[in-house]
């Protein structure tokens, strides 16, 4: 319906001319930032509702009774749903820890929670369809169990380092919402997260809408396609000083898809644009020794880049 | 009274201690407002999610950047 409504805005209304590259770049355009929007607004807004009903607080209660291998399969689960911000995840973490989760289960949870958020959910499913969405998720949720498990195998306790609080996590409780306060709090939310990506948004769409129209199909299949071993691990470390910008990225990677990027690489440049974030890794720094860092950086990494070579392999 | 901003340094909670400041003022109570970044401390407080307000030593909002006129009715309380 959106689809029809715009080609007659573009070619009926303003009157461009079918076939042309330039009509078919603004048509591109329009369609994807008219439905990314109203993705992003009523997805959002269903994801922040749903997060009023869990906190930091009843997730580490939960998380601080389980048992090994369950214990990190629900902390990655609980990692989707619990709101989660790199400024908070210093005193998330310590917060874990001093309760007794396991130091594996609060990984599996601080690799989950940022890689599969609300944001690139609906820019994957929006862009590359709800297949490319759920084996993001998919494939997310098992990056971290499995580095959690791997962590925690490791017996590194040790690497965190000290805190000097005397009584820590005694009472801190959450306050009572009412569905008012819920609905209020999921619309401002909403509003933020808007406000904090809409340019980047509209840049990136306008930027695969370029890409689109104008640059030839499998112009870079010979440097990013299935046969180029190395475009994986490249991807994924080029990946990571991008954080902010989820929203800005994947509509150019789904652009670049087209254009002979492998799926798999695609996937892994992704999950490492989200998942692996320096200014996170500069806040954990504080709560972590460097050799823990960099044990949970490569785990993590190492996760991704077997993934997308299994993509590269099973996909298309 | 005593209120204290709890937060690592991030937008969110240099936004909370303005808008706590204004409505202080602005109810022209006499309080003592406390910008606490010290990670040991928050941790004391067992709080998760910054920006979190205390009053008198008791946590009262976390993870949320409360508005002046939401703060009045909280304090209100």
């Amino acid at each position: 319906m959106l689809k029809s409504a715009i080609d007659w805005v573009v070619y009926d209304l303003v009157k461009m001319q079918k076939g042309r590259l330039l009509s078919e770049a603004v048509n591109f355009f329009l369609y994807d930032t008219i439905k990314i929007f109203l993705l992003l607004i009523i997805i959002i807004f269903v994801v922040s509702l749903i997060r009023t009903f869990f906190s930091p607080e009843k997730t580490r209660a939960i998380l601080s009774h389980k048992q090994k291998y369950s214990g990190n399969i629900l902390a990655a689960l609980l990692g989707i749903v619990t709101p989660f911000c790199s400024c908070s995840a210093v005193p998330l973490f310590l917060g874990f820890i001093e309760a007794g989760v396991p130091l594996g289960t609060t990984f599996s949870f601080l690799v989950a929670s940022p890689m599969i958020n609300e944001v690139a959910l609906v820019m994957l499913w929006g862009l590359f369809g709800y297949k490319i969405a759920l084996i993001y998720i998919g494939s997310g949720l098992i990056i971290a169990i499995i580095s959690g498990i791997v962590i925690g195998k490791l017996k590194v306790e040790n690497l965190v380092e000290k805190i000097n609080s005397k009584n820590p996590s005694c009472c801190a409780q959450g306050v009572t919402q009412t569905v008012k306060d819920r609905v209020l709090f999921a619309r401002g939310y909403t509003k933020d997260i808007l406000k904090a990506v809409w340019l980047y948004v509209i840049i990136g769409i306008g930027l695969g809408a370029w890409i689109h129209g104008y640059v030839p199909a499998d112009f870079l299949a010979k440097y990013a396609g299935k046969d180029n071993w190395l475009a994986v691990p490249f991807a994924t470390i080029v990946g990571i000083p991008l954080y902010s910008n989820a929203a800005g990225v994947i509509p150019l990677v789904s652009a670049l898809t087209e254009k002979g990027v492998a799926m798999g690489t695609a996937l892994a440049f992704m999950m490492a644009v989200t998942g692996l974030s320096l200014p996170e890794f500069l806040i954990l720094r504080r709560v972590m020794k460097l050799k823990l860092l960099i044990i949970f950086v490569s785990v993590v990494g190492i996760g991704i880049i077997i993934t997308g070579y299994l993509f590269n392999l099973i996909l298309r | 009274m005593k209120i204290e901003v709890l937060g690592t340094g991030c937008p969110k909670c240099k936004q909370l201690a303005a808008n706590v400041e204004i409505a202080v003022k602005e109810l022209k109570i006499s309080t003592e407002i406390v910008k606490v970044s010290d990670i040991d401390k928050i941790v004391e407080y067992g709080v998760m999610m910054t920006p979190a307000l205390v009053v008198d030593g008791k946590v009262v909002s976390l993870g949320k950047v409360l508005t002046k006129d939401e703060f009045k009715k909280l304090i209100a309380k």
